[in-house]
């Protein structure tokens, strides 16, 4: 793909604003160009490369909206676009909701661009898969992986004076490496902004490791055990506890930050300042991380900043729609785009030597909700789970199932180490006492 | 080329639901534009496959397709979004020194066809360098030009807009004037005009149609809240699936309705308003064993976890390892030809040939006539699902023509076809059932559902739960899921109902592979019990 500069998308829609007769018009201009390789059985299986640039147009009369979309940018084109939004808003009904687009805004410098990940090639790929099939082999083990890396950007312009671009770029890789007899399984992952970080030999190291380790699980009863909870095993548990902390659903009385009230009664709706985990959690989104690093505005062009949602144990901030946050007298916060949760010094080995007796998760699978009012979930444990004792990986044990609720994952915190970056957030591993396990799984 | 869009839609309870959207925002006029003449895309594919045996290649096939939606989504009175998206291109694979080459362009000029050819040649030869088993196809012989259509009675995309519209918020007001505080209702519409050609001498036409009207509604009490989403399946029919027609309900006294070959959305919806306030005053399940009786709104999804994902054939070979996982079914408990998947009442069989379907077409996307198969009879497993590249390590010379791929712009893989359970020979109704179960517990619609990554542990929920005691529904109740092991829990299947109550339900949004793509798969099944299963308490203080 060639990237679109700052320049350049300016000029284009600037143009296409030029066309427009709405009340509002609003212009998105997304690109991204990718590259994936996957393997499977030590050897590569499918590989692909894909790019595409797509303008979006939004025209809005009074509050009729209608959005059309084009990937061809020549002038008969560009107008194209803009009157068949124009005909779809004339046709749509009326949104009892609507919101007036932003005018201009300030937005932070965030370093979400590396020019080496802009630079990766087919070979390099091959290269990096090469690297974790080889150890994997070597030591009579199957490994299947899968290496995508993105250069996105991103150009919004209205004719309310919003202007707003930025580039990014985000690299995934993941692995499994079982043992030959299908007896043992590793799993370990790295993402990054900039491509010279990744290292697919390392992360293939732990999950061979791993896969090793775990050949020849003993079964423990299911029940409360404390846990260390890697970044890849909460990760997921603290995105969908993030999901639920929407302020309209906790006013409507659904979400597990609502109040409850009796009928008549009066009160706040939801339980922003309140105080519901350990004072030692603090969960924050922050576009400038220099780990996590994101585009400093979201689709609306709304600027993002460090957003705290839990501080000191407290509910501190609830994302809402500008229509929720203009009807219920609050500030707009847009949903953020990164999960940063702050942690202590300590090393996940760190963590394992200070453990008398627990089990040790590598990842949670298949996660599912089970009551949306304790965001109870299930799931299970997968790819590496083991007993710890007195400080030692003392053995392999056979997978569990857990209903456990993230609230009382963490109002049970007994130790928090050094975030690491996982799927684009901030995580520490977590001790976490009286941990919920349900039932065993014989799956490997 | 493809755009991907993620489309959050709050509101809907759990979670919020995020919708892949693929392809350009167009107007919904322009869903009904003709599709490309057959004669060009036959000239077109013919471009592609030439250039690719040009360069080498010892097969080709081509995929030229327009993909059209319309979602429409509501929240209580307000329509919240409308979105039409067209997408057209050709995707072109190869095999060339024994290894497979994919590429795909939206630009159709005959130049951007061959170069796209020559770039799928290049792929494969620069993956070669990797391959150690090179690929092995299992023959397909060419059928020449042939067409095929979804037999639908009436489009859906030609339904007028304002139609839907009217639908969806009459059924929202349904819910809330019947008990229901809040509701996302909506429509989704999928039309895949998809064109397959091969170096084998095939040119196949085909028209795809499919429809489904979700629903997510939410009763707030004084002590927290409850949802119920809609009974209705996604099926690849027309708009007439929203008839609702009287002959294709069938009632079960003291529960639900369930919904045959039509759906009255409205009749559900306003059901919900009122089992939604049931669902805030019934008390919750005493944890135990129990014999469970399951509706087939719900043991759909529980035949699609349990025996449609571990028994297809990548899985169980390890090439969805690092994603989805592997199976418990492994080659050696399938060559014994003993292995007990489920008690001997249960016969379960694979087809992308059941009328109404997601899974229905002609032909699968590697251009294989499609078909039925067992997959396990009397309760021992005796096959698997597998493609035209995967047939040959299972000792079979012929494709089960599973192969599918999202759009033009992705490569086709092996895909789950419908998995059903066949129903009794003796037509015994869903009644017929519940009236011989002492203390059990019967189960409608599909909750939370999760399966760990070979397929043994599960626990599923559902949407609504009755006391069966004495043969008779008596009480409404909450917070139920059970957990078993696969094989297990298929063999404590006892019985199942007749065809008259044989029901298929469907998911939509199937989630495989890396990249990950979607594809829509049904379950036939009638209602059927399972005896002495473990059930918990969901239910938390926290």
């Amino acid at each position: 793909m060639t990237m679109i500069t700052e320049e350049t998308a300016k000029k284009l829609l600037t143009k296409v604003l030029s066309f427009s007769k709405a009340d509002e018009c609003e212009c998105n201009l997304n690109g991204r160009s990718a590259g994936n390789i996957r393997y499977a059985r030590n050897t590569v299986s499918t590989a692909g490369e894909e790019s595409d640039v797509v303008l979006i147009v939004q025209s809005t009369f009074g509050k009729r909206i209608g959005v059309a979309s084009i990937n061809e940018f020549d002038d008969a084109s560009l107008e194209k676009v803009v009157r068949r939004s124009e005909q779809l808003a004339k046709l749509a009904p009326e949104n009892k909701e609507y919101m007036p687009v932003f005018g201009k805004q300030e937005y932070l410098d965030t370093p979400s661009f590396a020019l080496s990940t802009a630079s990766v090639t087919p070979e390099d790929r091959a290269d990096a898969a090469g690297a974790s099939i080889m150890p994997s082999k070597k030591n009579k083990m199957v490994s299947s992986g899968f290496l995508e890396e993105e250069v996105t950007f991103a150009a919004i312009m209205n004719n309310k004076g919003l202007f707003a671009y930025n580039t990014a770029t985000n690299v995934d890789f993941s692995v499994t490496i079982r043992t030959e007899d299908g007896k043992g399984s590793g799993w370990a992952s790295q993402d990054v902004t900039d491509v010279k970080k990744l290292d697919t030999a390392k992360v293939s190291q732990i999950a061979i490791q791993k896969a090793g380790g775990s050949v020849g699980a003993k079964e423990m009863e299911p029940g409360k055990y404390t846990v260390i909870l890697e970044p890849a095993a909460s990760v997921q548990l603290l995105q969908n506890m993030g999901r639920n902390f929407d302020q309209r659903s906790a006013d409507e009385g659904r979400s597990f930050l609502s109040n409850k009230l009796d009928e008549g009664e009066e009160g706040p709706t939801n339980k922003l300042g309140q105080k519901m985990f350990d004072e030692r959690v603090h969960i924050y989104s922050d576009p400038q991380h220099p780990e996590v690093p994101t585009a400093p505005f979201g689709q609306d062009g709304y600027p993002l900043k460090r957003t705290d949602w839990i501080k000191e144990g407290v509910i501190t901030n609830m994302p809402n729609s500008p229509y929720w946050a203009k009807k219920t007298g609050m500030p707009y916060i847009p949903y953020g785009s990164n999960i940063i949760m702050a942690g202590g010094d300590e090393s996940l080995e760190d963590m394992i030597q200070n453990t008398r007796r627990g089990v040790l998760v590598t990842r949670l699978w298949y996660i599912r909700s089970l009551d949306p009012q304790t965001l109870l979930y299930t799931g299970l444990t997968r790819d590496g789970t083991f007993y710890i004792e007195n400080g030692k990986i003392k053995y392999p044990i056979k997978n569990f199932r857990f209903n456990e609720s993230p609230i009382v994952m963490l109002n049970n915190i007994e130790a928090l180490g050094k975030p690491v970056r996982i799927n684009g957030n901030m995580i520490p591993p977590m001790k976490i006492r009286d941990f919920t396990f349900s039932s065993l799984s014989d799956a490997v | 080329m493809q755009r991907r869009d993620f489309i959050r839609l709050g509101g809907v309870g759990m979670a919020s639901m995020i919708l892949p959207v693929s392809g350009i925002a167009v107007s919904a006029e322009q869903l009904l534009d003709k599709p490309m003449d057959v004669a060009y895309k036959k000239k077109l594919a013919d471009i592609a496959l030439n250039a690719a045996k040009a360069k080498g290649a010892t097969y080709a096939d081509a995929r030229i397709g327009r993909y059209l939606n319309q979602f429409i989504t509501t929240r209580e009175a307000n329509v919240d979004n409308i979105v039409n998206r067209e997408s057209a291109g050709i995707g072109i694979r190869v095999i060339a020194n024994g290894t497979w080459g994919f590429a795909s362009t939206s630009n159709m000029t005959p130049d951007s066809v061959a170069k796209t050819a020559e770039q799928a040649v290049a792929v494969a030869m620069a993956n070669s360098k990797f391959q150690t088993s090179p690929v092995v196809l299992a023959p397909v012989k060419g059928v020449g030009e042939v067409s095929w259509q979804t037999p639908i009675k009436k489009n859906a995309m030609e339904v007028p807009i304002q139609e839907k519209v009217d639908m969806l918020l009459t059924a929202n007001d349904a819910a809330m004037s019947n008990g229901a505080n809040y509701i996302t209702s909506i429509l989704f519409l999928v039309n895949e005009q998809k064109y397959f050609a091969s170096t084998d001498g095939s040119y196949i036409d085909q028209d795809v149609h499919r429809l489904w009207a979700p629903f997510f509604a939410t009763g707030v009490g004084k002590n927290g809240f409850k949802q119920r989403n809609g009974l209705g399946n996604p099926v690849g029919m027309g708009f007439e699936y929203l008839d609702g027609k009287e002959e294709d309900k069938i009632k079960i006294s003291g529960a639900n309705v369930g919904y045959k070959n039509s759906y009255d959305l409205v009749e559900d919806a306003a059901a919900a308003g009122k089992q939604l306030q049931a669902k805030l005053k019934a008390r919750s399940v005493e944890p135990g064993k129990y014999d469970l009786v399951l509706d087939p709104a719900h043991l759909m999804l529980t035949i699609h976890e349990s025996v449609g994902h571990p028994l297809e054939l990548d899985r169980v070979l390890g090439y969805e390892a690092n994603y989805a996982g592997t199976s418990f079914a492994t080659l050696d408990k399938w060559r014994s030809g003993k292995f007990q998947y489920g008690s001997d009442v249960v016969n379960l069989f694979a087809d992308k040939t059941q009328e109404y379907s997601l899974g229905n077409v002609a032909y699968d996307d590697e251009g294989v006539k499609t078909k039925q198969w067992d997959l396990v009879k009397d309760g021992i497993l005796v096959n698997y699902q597998a493609i035209r590249d995967q047939v040959h390590m299972i000792d079979q010379k012929e494709s089960h023509g599973c192969c599918y791929s999202q759009s033009w712009a992705d490569v086709q893989f092996q895909r789950m076809p419908n998995v059903s359970l066949k129903p009794n020979e003796k037509d015994i109704s869903a009644e017929d059932i519940i009236k011989e179960v002492d203390d059990g517990i019967y189960i409608a619609g599909r909750g939370s559902f999760s399966i760990d990554q070979q397929r043994y542990n599960f626990q599923f929920g559902g949407q609504l739960f009755y006391e069966i005691k004495d043969g008779k529904i008596v009480d409404q109740i909450e917070d139920v899921a059970y957990q078993s092991n696969t094989q297990e829990f298929w063999n404590n299947c006892v019985k199942t109902a007749g065809k008259s109550d044989y029901r298929l339900g469907g998911s939509f949004f199937d989630g495989k592979g890396q990249p990950a793509q979607v594809s829509a798969v049904s379950h036939g099944c009638a209602t059927t019990r399972f005896n002495n299963v473990n059930v918990i308490n969901t239910a938390r203080n926290v």
